[in-house]
């Protein structure tokens, strides 16, 4: 396959603002109704739950959250795209993308309550558990996809960063050892236009991040990133490239984070009311929405689904960080390593002396 | 030889076939040693990949990964472009999908460009995912001074390790211990840290691989003696038995050689069996004085053992400045007479 030469500045864009399709015609959109009203339904409940954990971090519940609000085209769009045994690699801002591959919410709560860090039974699901430190985990990703490689797999492992990640040299790393090895890894890059206060002008002062491929030797593909069926569609044309043995790809959704970095940030201390207006008009949901009333899809069925679905997750969500006990502290000393070394042991022991002195 | 087959998480080791060898006994080099524990633990078990900067086509700056690309194939021992980080983030990734990733780090001083992707990433993974993840990596670093190497070539990195829980590391200081550390490092769920002295690699020792060495953890007294203990590990070791016979030559100091040889896990019963009986103490090491490994040893001491000692714990090391340029190593390093003074000042106390 020859390097690539140019990359389209144009995002792919499969249903315009108005909801109306665009005259693209380098993708397909005839996805089965179920799919299409799936994606729907995934991203109106990625949101309603969002909103929840963002209520119980108010409420107390919660240390902290990072709201994925106004990415969920980008998110359930590349998520849906690839299958159930391919390798996802999650940044920390990934509800949409963990709700989808079916981690339970007990363990998405657990980090952002401050029970456990990382992530318990993500692998499971072919899924590392999140990573906060920017950028350091798409060579996790690459390290997988050859592990792929050489167990004669046809799986793809997907690097969910963001436009920060971007300037870091771990994703430079991470881009060309992919290339050097023609590693089945596709990184999906949720350009949200802000790193905390960073705007992404003066993040890099290349053309574009996909443009960075170039340098790679790999695809690079911007995407709109509040087009749920464009993402899926780039996503889907990376991953078939990547099981192919075609090698990486750099795909650049351009999306918006609507909410603070997290629940510890104002925005407004950095970016104007104006930009978020701006923002809110191109919003994924009532986007696709209307997509799908055009195309006869969207009606009262998939409206009561989706509240009936929203509830459930909701009010599970409340159950399972209210109710979970605090693993005992002890665990700590028990999961570093395997077997616990004499030193931890004696730790331990002083701790546990000490608790029961004061109780 | 075992099937690559992916392992579910959680699921325990296969350490027995891991620790099987051709039994041979030889004459080798701690180079040779280290080359035949990879020859052996790769044909023991399919899952383990050796990686990093000119370690297939050149078989390793100090040819200690000689001949596993030609015996293992390009798959299994491969080159990789020049970036420390990435060498032990894809051996996170590749560990993550069922591999026994045994990077090496072409020099110690080169080790921190990784830092980040070792202490955030290799060594929280286990404790991250509430021990569901092993993180079965080796991270082979060719470690320390004395061989008149450019900058950035002699560095001590061990303290930076032994504060970032979650890793264990280990320091031959002869062949035969190179041979078994590191046939037990990989064979270790956890990850390992080897820290290989250069100035020990031509050093010849008959190596049995018939029978498995003691697992990681175990110290062992390489010099047995009733007046001062001497705590060193790798490259010292060897300094301190020399130090130990000019001492009892010239002055008829008895002095005890302890080889810790696994500074995480540490064997701290044979450190107090030794200390108790002889009442004194030096710990040497190369590093920085400085929160270098023997600060935490004299803290341990006085905290365990205070009843038992005649005189303080000393320390015979590096000094708290950056790495001398070669021609000034030798005396900045701690050779035979700062550790022998070390030892008369104990012995000077009542």
């Amino acid at each position: 396959m020859p390097n690539p030469v140019s990359v389209d500045p144009e995002p792919v864009t499969l249903i315009g603002p108005d909801g109306m399709a665009t005259a693209e015609e380098r993708y397909r959109r005839d996805l089965p109704p179920e799919t299409l009203c799936w994606l729907y339904e995934m991203m109106a409940v990625t949101r309603d739950l969002d909103a929840e954990f963002i209520n119980l971090q108010r409420q107390g519940e919660l240390g902290l959250f990072a709201s994925c609000r106004g990415q969920e085209a980008a998110q359930i769009g590349a998520t849906a795209a690839v299958r159930k045994t391919d390798w996802l690699f999650p940044q920390y801002r990934e509800l949409g993308v963990l709700l989808l591959r079916g981690i339970p919410l007990r363990q998405l709560a657990a980090a952002w309550r401050g029970s456990w860090h990382g992530g318990i039974g993500f692998t499971a699901k072919r899924c590392a558990p999140i990573a906060i430190p920017i950028g350091t985990h798409g060579l996790h990703a690459v390290g997988a996809a050859m592990a792929a490689q050489r167990l004669g797999e046809d799986s793809v492992t997907v690097a969910f960063i963001g436009d920060g990640a971007t300037s870091t040299g771990d994703v430079h790393e991470a881009l060309n050892f992919a290339s050097v090895y023609r590693a089945p890894c596709v990184f999906f890059v949720q350009n949200n236009q802000w790193a905390i206060s960073m705007p992404v002008s003066r993040q890099l002062a290349a053309p574009s991040i996909a443009h960075r491929a170039l340098g790679y030797g790999i695809p690079g593909v911007r995407v709109d990133g509040n087009d749920a069926l464009a993402c899926y569609a780039v996503m889907a044309e990376a991953a078939l490239r990547a099981r192919e043995g075609g090698g990486p790809t750099l795909i650049e959704a351009v999306t918006y984070r609507q909410g603070a970095h997290t629940t510890s940030d104002d925005p407004t201390r950095y970016r104007s009311a104006e930009e978020l207006e701006r923002w809110k008009a191109l919003d994924p949901i009532p986007r696709y929405a209307a997509y799908l009333r055009h195309v006869g899809l969207f009606g009262e069925r998939l409206e009561h689904r989706v509240a009936a679905h929203s509830a459930r997750l909701r009010s599970e969500l409340r159950e399972v960080v209210v109710s979970v006990p605090d693993p005992d502290v002890t665990e700590l000393f028990d999961t570093t390593y395997a077997e616990t070394t004499p030193t931890l042991a004696a730790q331990r022991l002083a701790l546990r002396a000490e608790l029961a002195k004061e109780a | 030889m075992t099937q690559i087959v992916e392992r579910p998480a959680g699921t325990p080791e296969p350490t027995g076939p891991l620790l099987t060898a051709v039994p041979v006994t030889a004459e080798l080099t701690m180079v040779q040693a280290l080359n035949r524990a990879l020859h052996d633990a790769m044909a023991a078990d399919d899952r383990v990949l050796v990686f990093g900067e000119d370690v297939a086509r050149l078989g390793g700056v100090f040819r200690v990964t000689e001949g596993l690309s030609e015996t293992f194939g390009e798959q299994r021992c491969f080159d990789t472009p020049l970036a420390e980080s990435a060498i032990v983030g894809i051996a996170v990734g590749l560990a993550l999908r069922g591999f026994v990733p045994v990077p090496e780090i072409q020099f110690d001083g080169f080790s921190y460009p990784a830092f980040d992707q070792i202490a955030s990433h290799l060594a929280k993974y286990r404790m991250r995912s509430h021990g569901e993840i092993d993180m079965p990596v080796t991270v082979r670093i060719p470690s320390f001074g004395g061989i008149g190497a450019v900058e950035h070539h002699s560095e001590s990195t061990e303290a930076y390790w032994l504060h970032t829980a979650g890793l264990k590391v280990v320091v031959p200081s002869c062949a035969s211990d190179a041979y078994w550390l590191l046939r037990h490092a990989i064979a270790s769920p956890d990850p390992v840290l080897v820290l290989e002295p250069k100035r020990r690699y031509w050093t010849r020792e008959t190596v049995s691989t018939a029978t498995a060495a003691p697992p990681i953890g175990r110290a062992v007294v390489r010099r047995g003696g009733s007046d001062v203990t001497v705590l060193t590990y790798g490259g010292l070791v060897a300094t301190a038995l020399h130090a130990a016979e000019l001492g009892f030559s010239r002055f008829g100091w008895d002095v005890e050689v302890v080889d810790l040889r696994s500074l995480n896990p540490l064997d701290f019963s044979t450190v107090a069996e030794s200390v108790s009986k002889t009442g004194r103490a030096v710990v040497a090491h190369e590093g920085p004085r400085t929160l270098g490994f023997g600060a935490e040893l004299a803290a341990r001491i006085q905290e365990e053992l205070f009843y038992d000692l005649e005189a303080p714990v000393l320390r015979a090391t590096g000094f708290d400045t950056p790495y001398p340029p070669a021609r000034l190593e030798k005396l900045w390093l701690p050779g035979p007479d700062r550790l022998l003074d070390c030892i008369e000042k104990t012995l000077e106390r009542p």
